[in-house]
């Protein structure tokens, strides 16, 4: 009998390589950092492997360099991250079917970039979420992220600043790309997102940027509650 | 602390937030209402990823960032794939460092 393979893996694999190559030059710029703050290459690839949260692995690798102690820098990191806590609860939307197991390894591949692929992403591939492509998506996303650092770490740190502004500028052309469409189609949801923004860029004025991405997004998608109908 | 310890603390309270809806979701019978919420959650924080956040793309030069998420919204508009989007973001912003900048 020949193995089963979910036929999901390889669509998943070909929806994540766009996030994989918008984490990989990002990466290497985490890892080179990291080579800074006196974490050798091995410290740094187990920081990518482990935590596989950008913005707070650069976080936490600044307040190494600036002499944090360990205890601000995990409270940072929790708050800083806390947002996926409400991304996952939209993710598990698509997971209802799995075994716990599953849910729990897929789980911890939430990001951003990986959350917003598997909400919004029907309009690309028209894909089912079977457990296979999440795998398949979050795991190849996962490498780009980790093997970036590894070469960031290893000080092959070839790709000059301006190009990693520009890949930064990708990512969010990613996060575009999955909500203009989606959004062209339904009044509600655009002015949700549009209330969202509005939203975060007044309270990112007053607040730490994290607090301000969770408040704005708890309080925008309450919106949807009075102004979305009732079909399921 | 050493940095290892550090590390696994790291990946510990990164996780939880991760894991706990899996843990409790199938457990509680929630209202109608917290179903439409769930489903405005993508949208809202897709927002407020966006923006302002592109705009520090290059943080001495915020035009930069706002032209980069123009051509993706144009592009996106016009429904072709994400990876196109992505490239075309990109190229503008490679293309105006190299003009301007």
């Amino acid at each position: 009998m020949k193995p089963r393979m979910d036929p999901g893996i390889k669509s998943g694999i070909q929806a994540g390589m766009p996030i994989a190559l918008g984490y990989f030059p990002i990466a290497i710029a985490f890892g080179a950092l990291a080579g800074q703050a006196q974490l050798n290459w091995l410290e740094g690839v187990m920081m990518s492997g482990l935590v596989f949260a950008g913005a707070s692995q650069f976080v936490a690798v600044s307040m190494i360099l600036a002499g944090s102690g360990s205890l601000q820098i995990l409270t940072t990191t929790f708050f800083l991250n806390l947002r996926h806590l409400i991304m996952s609860l939209a993710v598990n939307q698509q997971m209802k079917e799995f075994s716990l197991a599953r849910k729990g390894g897929l789980s911890f591949f939430i990001t951003d970039e990986t959350f917003a692929f598997l909400t919004l992403g029907d309009e690309i591939d028209g894909q089912d979420k079977t457990p296979g492509f999440m795998a398949g998506l979050m795991i190849t996303a996962y490498l780009g992220w980790v093997s970036g650092t590894l070469v960031g770490g290893l000080g092959a740190n070839f790709i000059p600043p301006q190009i990693t502004t520009a890949m930064t500028v990708g990512l969010y052309g990613l996060f575009i790309g999955l909500l203009v469409p989606p959004a062209l189609k339904s009044r509600p949801f655009a002015l949700i997102a549009i209330l969202s923004m509005v939203l975060n860029w007044g309270l990112s004025r007053c607040l730490d940027s994290g607090w301000a991405i969770v408040l704005s997004t708890v309080l925008a998608a309450g919106l949807g509650i009075s102004i979305l109908g009732d079909e399921k | 602390m050493n940095t290892v310890l550090l590390i696994l603390g790291m990946a510990l309270v990164t996780y939880l937030p991760r894991l706990v809806p899996v843990l409790f979701m199938d457990r509680f019978q929630f209202p109608p209402w917290f179903y439409k919420w769930l489903k405005s959650i993508p949208y809202a924080a897709l927002g407020a990823l966006i923006f302002p956040g592109v705009l520090w793309v290059d943080p001495d030069q915020p035009l930069i960032g706002l032209l980069g998420g123009l051509t993706a919204l144009a592009l996106s508009s016009l429904k072709v794939h994400v990876t196109l989007v992505m490239g075309g973001s990109i190229c503008t912003v490679l293309i105006l460092q190299y003009l301007f900048f």
